[in-house]
């Protein structure tokens, strides 16, 4: 069974928050939820199937069903971390076609900026429990350190350089510039990505994403709801998922599983990367965009550094516009997970309705691709495929 | 609890299934598990291999490797050193890289293994340069 065609995307909603100190965790969920539904034009009573990961507090969607009044019949809380939203649209998809549920709602909330949280800096805590835990907590993994070490291997193997990393960075700011919301809106430049401080070796400060309080939430549903609603229909044409470990000690940073996920979103939607018109690209760090455009086939392996350089990402500069609301490395990365706010820009795109300054022409068809958990180790991959109906 | 970012290495929780590698860590020995089916090393380690599910015997590894990649942590009280390190048997291994400059690391070096108390005195593996 393929989803190609099976579901449509008819709501989204991004939280202008940054910064919600007045706010509870369970109240934020509340106000995506409510967010999404009045973009779509739909009610709470219309939802049937639920979607949440582990940023929603409670026992799987247990606790956030009951605080949101909703009575689904469908409920799923994987979490592959920050790719965890885009895989919830594909199993959304999945449930809709299956005749499992019709109007999905996706959540995603969080208040790191608030909690003060290293996100990045500090080793999180593990259960002990945890097979990975009593063999690599003792050296201080952080996310930082764990993206730095896929960076410095592909600088080795492939010769890339920090200022071809900055691009990303450049690009991102460049687009974070027309949007009011995002938390950095200065356009910066690659010197100024080079010359921030090291955090670790090789990734510098404006290598790094933002911290924000925020989140956002979406609205799948059969095409032919979607159809009679107010919002112009956005469908989704393929997905994939994967994900990747140590493999038992094969260790090799040289790739993310965003080599399978992309393989198999492509090969359902029966698409090629040259087809795509924008793209949104999880982008906690510069190097995380750049290993999934390699692995999506933008480009060949180890050629990512040159096809980011000199503006390739800039909307209206370059061939492949990327994160036009500035992304999580400007704009936003709520709860520490940057899944879902990569569907959002590209229903925007899709929809028309981005920035009018970076706004991609004739823009039918977009990918959007993200990981969760650690590069450095284990992680989860998604890729979706939507088009413009 | 404390971090190797705040200097202090933190504890690992031993269990009934990987106790004798920390009692070896403690000997000064760094052991890995070996498939009585397919012959492979493989790390962490596991009771089942993960490659096919053989049973496993511990191994005493020869402690020497390559770094495969690292990065040095500049944004902690302690800046510090963590890498993979690709062992002569095959796995790689998260790791310190310590006793060492740290601006001198490089991947593809050669280092071998020492051990080094943790905040509760139990020994953990990491590595220095074997030259
Ligand atoms: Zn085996």
């Amino acid at each position: 069974m393929s989803i190609r065609g099976a579901a449509s995307i008819a709501g989204i909603f991004e939280h202008p928050t940054r910064h919600a100190p007045d706010k509870s965790l369970a109240q934020l969920h509340a106000e995506m939820a409510k967010g999404a539904l009045e973009d779509a034009g739909l009610s709470k009573d219309d939802i049937d199937g639920y979607f949440c990961a582990g940023d929603a507090p409670g026992l799987g969607a247990l606790s956030m069903v009951d605080y949101l009044g909703l009575k689904p019949r469908h409920v799923d809380s994987t979490d592959t971390g920050g790719s965890s939203y885009l895989l919830h649209v594909s199993h959304a998809a999945q449930a809709i076609a299956a005749g499992k549920c019709d109007v999905a709602l996706i959540t995603l909330a969080g208040k790191p900026r608030s909690d003060g949280m290293a996100t990045g800096t500090a080793p999180r805590i593990v259960a002990p429990t945890v097979p990975d835990a009593q063999f690599e907590q003792p050296y201080a993994p952080t996310i930082a350190n764990m993206y730095a070490m896929v960076a410095m291997r592909h600088m080795h193997e492939f010769g890339t350089t920090s200022e071809q990393l900055a691009w990303i960075k450049v690009a991102a700011s460049h687009h974070a510039q027309h949007n009011p919301h995002a938390l950095m809106r200065n356009v910066v430049t690659v010197e100024e990505v080079v010359n921030s401080p090291l955090v670790a070796d090789p990734l510098h400060r404006l290598d790094c994403c933002v911290i924000t309080d925020g989140g956002g939430a979406i609205i799948v549903t059969r095409p032919e709801i979607a159809k009679g609603l107010k919002k112009p229909v956005v469908n989704v044409r393929g997905a994939g998922e994967a994900p990747k470990h140590t493999d038992g000690g094969k260790v090799d940073l040289s790739y993310c599983g965003v080599r399978f996920s992309g393989r198999d979103a492509f090969a359902e939607a029966g698409v090629a990367p040259s087809d795509i018109k924008y793209v949104s690209i999880y982008d906690s760090f510069t190097i995380t965009v750049l290993m999934q455009l390699e692995d999506l086939g933008f480009c060949k392996k180890g050629e990512g550094g040159k096809f980011v350089s000199d503006g390739n990402l800039i909307s209206g500069v370059g061939k492949l516009p990327f994160n036009t609301d500035g992304g999580g490395l400007c704009s936003n990365h709520p709860a520490n997970r940057g899944g879902l706010t990569k569907v959002l820009e590209a229903v925007r795109q899709l929809r028309g309705e981005a920035h009018p300054a970076v706004q991609v022409k004739n823009c039918d068809l977009a990918l959007a691709s993200g990981t969760g958990g650690s590069l450095g180790t284990r992680h989860g991959a998604a890729t979706l495929i939507l088009e413009r109906a | 609890m404390m971090s190797a970012t705040q200097g202090k290495i933190a504890a690992p929780v031993p269990n009934v299934e990987t106790q004798a590698y920390w009692d070896g860590a403690n000997a000064g020995k760094l052991l890995l598990k070996k498939c009585r089916s397919c012959g492979q090393h493989h790390f962490y380690p596991r009771a089942l291999c993960p490659f096919c599910y053989g049973e496993t015997d511990w191994v005493e590894a020869k402690g020497t490797g390559e770094i495969y990649s690292f990065s040095v942590m500049r944004r902690a009280q302690v800046p510090y050193a963590i890498a993979w390190v690709s062992l002569a048997e095959g796995p790689a291994i998260m790791t310190n890289i310590v006793n060492c400059d740290f601006d001198k690391i490089r991947i593809g070096q050669r280092v071998k293994v020492t051990f080094v108390p943790a905040e509760n005195g139990q020994r953990v593996q990491m590595f220095e340069p074997a030259d």
